[in-house]
């Protein structure tokens, strides 16, 4: 599949973004419900990521004016959740990032072993629970396209949500460390913790996609019973849009090379420098890596399609 | 059953000749829905929207090999998995007749449909920025001021073989679903379970005896069918017989 800038962007700014606020959610109960600036700032930084990601995905559509309209179809279509999913958090993210912002928590409720739930605390937890949900939301727009055998898998999913929590988690580390806050060494080890875990499950889809074979041949392509069928002509000898959106710029030189460059740049040279107590610099390695990451999953998929369209001519 | 339109095309027929691809390109770029756009189309590499398209396969290994003219369009599927995944309801299947459409005044050019079609079937324009794809001639079925035996698609219309044969599916009397039931008509990929609405018939084997006696004229001598000789050159010819 031809891969899409705007959408490589979206993906992986959101997934920043959403992952940036789990951390954030889950150092507040590590500290044990604390409230106040740093969390407000992260909130902000947060809402920074998720908003260039929206700027990025206006870029995707053709025609933006009516994109609203992308949000009618929410009961069966995996973008459309997504579509909506976006605002909805965004909107949590801005209640979250406002009331620790103004310090204003009021404890929603007490329970038996005398621990209290505030405000903050709950909204967090609605946060954690959108961000989760938005993920799934990414992830299944891939995963449930059948006719791409490399992304139709859950491990799709899962990878969204690890390489997510991985950046998320990254960038709070630098942002903690930045700010000199005493989460500064939880963010890192979690980090490094999800820098592993994605770089297992990501090596683990690559290695099943090696093995994947193809659903339908030319056989049931054209319905002709023959084990030899070649394809003559398709049927033009320019180019059109099956031509184009289905194929990757490179061909599989070029997958492979990067496939390389993303497993070093995205986990294991960020997760040295997580180590190395350099999380900034861990983040700005593991963006780009993930930006190539994003890139190869595209080109990667080879559609069903493709077996009409093997001859110019 | 509920109607649902389509095209049974007959593989042993087609003989691929490109009359339904121009035709239909003709028909729907010239409609009220806008041109099927072009792009670069004298130039080096040019690109356009094309509905229909009539590809050839061959099978075989030479000399022993047999050519397959196969023209794709979308085959308006049953159970269309390119429709449910539409964020904007722009994707839908008519409930009237089962024709899968776009609705170009909604569709906001996301392509996410065209990664859900297995067959290809979907066009997007980039000039105009919505995805597009064979309508059956909806336009032109469905008008009333065409004489009844002309409402067909462009394509069925053009095909010198009468290759295409068009209606509805369901209607066991339909010519459409006789020819499928009478030749072993077939679906596309059934394996996805789409259940395509467009069928296939089968290459058939077609075979000619040939007597040696059909190849020898027995009845006729050699010698009447071989060159008359030459007229002398003293032979009268007609000028100098007749009386003008
Ligand atoms: S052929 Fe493709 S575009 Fe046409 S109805 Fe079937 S899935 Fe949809
Ligand atoms: S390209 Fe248009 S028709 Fe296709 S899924 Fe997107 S909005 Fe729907």
């Amino acid at each position: 599949m031809k891969p899409a800038f705007s959408v490589i962007f979206l993906t992986t700014l959101i997934g920043a973004g959403q992952g940036l606020l789990i951390a954030l959610v889950l150092g507040q109960f590590y500290l044990g419900s604390e409230s106040g600036g740093f969390f407000a700032l992260g909130g902000v930084l947060a809402l920074v990521m998720l908003g260039l990601g929206l700027v990025a995905s206006v870029f995707h559509l053709a025609n933006p004016q009516r994109g609203w309209r992308a949000a009618t179809r929410w009961r069966t279509s995996w973008l459309s959740r997504e579509v909506l999913m976006i605002p909805a958090l965004c909107a949590l993210a801005f209640l979250y990032t406002l009331i620790h912002a103004i310090g204003w928590a009021p404890v929603l409720m007490t329970f038996g072993n005398g621990k209290t739930l505030d405000l903050p605390m709950a909204l967090g937890l609605l946060v954690v629970l959108g961000s989760v949900a938005l993920f799934v939301c990414t992830g299944m727009i891939y995963a449930c396209v059948r006719f791409i055998r490399q992304w139709a898998s859950s491990w799709t999913v899962v990878n969204y949500l690890l390489m997510g929590l991985a950046s998320g988690f990254t960038l709070a580390a630098a942002y903690a460390q930045i700010q000199a806050n005493a989460l500064s060494g939880f963010m890192s080890g979690a980090a490094l913790v999800l820098t592993v875990a994605a770089l297992a499950a990501r090596t683990f889809q690559l290695w099943l996609n090696a093995r994947t074979k193809p659903q339908s041949t030319m056989k049931s392509a054209i319905g002709l019973h023959h084990t030899q069928i070649r394809q003559v002509t398709q049927g033009f000898m320019g180019q059109s849009f099956n031509t184009i959106e289905f194929a990757a710029p490179g061909g599989a030189e070029t997958v492979r090379g990067l496939t390389v460059f993303f497993l070093l740049v995205a986990f294991v040279i960020p997760a040295a420098l997580l180590l190395a107590g350099l999380p900034v610099l861990a983040f700005v390695c593991q963006y780009v890596g993930l930006l190539a990451e994003r890139w190869v999953f595209f080109a990667a998929g080879s559609h069903v399609q493709n077996l009409y369209y093997q001859a110019k001519g | 059953m509920s109607k649902q339109l389509a095209l049974v095309i007959d593989l042993n027929v087609c003989v691929g000749c490109h009359a339904c691809v121009t035709s239909c390109k003709e028909w729907n770029t010239s409609g009220w829905a806008g041109p099927l756009t072009d792009e670069n189309p004298y130039g080096k590499d040019p690109t356009g929207v094309f509905f229909n398209r009539v590809q050839t396969y061959e099978c075989g290994t030479f000399p022993d090999t047999e050519t397959i003219h196969f023209p794709k369009s979308c085959l308006h599927c049953e159970e269309p998995p390119c429709v449910p995944v539409c964020p904007t309801g722009a994707s839908y299947k008519r409930e009237e007749d089962g024709i899968v459409l776009v609705d170009y005044d909604k569709c906001i050019g996301c392509k996410y449909c065209s990664w859900s079609c297995p067959y290809g079937a979907r066009k997007f324009d980039p000039v105009q920025g919505v995805m597009k794809k064979c309508t059956l001639c909806v336009d032109r079925i469905t008008d009333m001021t065409i004489e009844e035996d002309r409402r067909k698609p462009a394509c069925v219309l053009a095909c010198p073989a009468s290759a295409r044969i068009f209606g509805d599916i369901n209607d066991p009397q339909s010519e459409a679903a006789r020819a499928i039931r009478e030749n072993g008509g077939f679906q596309l990929m059934p394996e996805w379970g789409t259940k395509p609405a467009n069928h296939y018939l089968p290459r058939r084997k077609i075979t000619t005896i040939l007597h040696a006696d059909e190849l020898v004229r027995v009845d006729n001598p050699l010698k009447a069918e071989s060159e008359k000789p030459r007229p002398a050159f003293n032979t009268p010819t007609i000028d100098g017989v007749s009386s003008w």
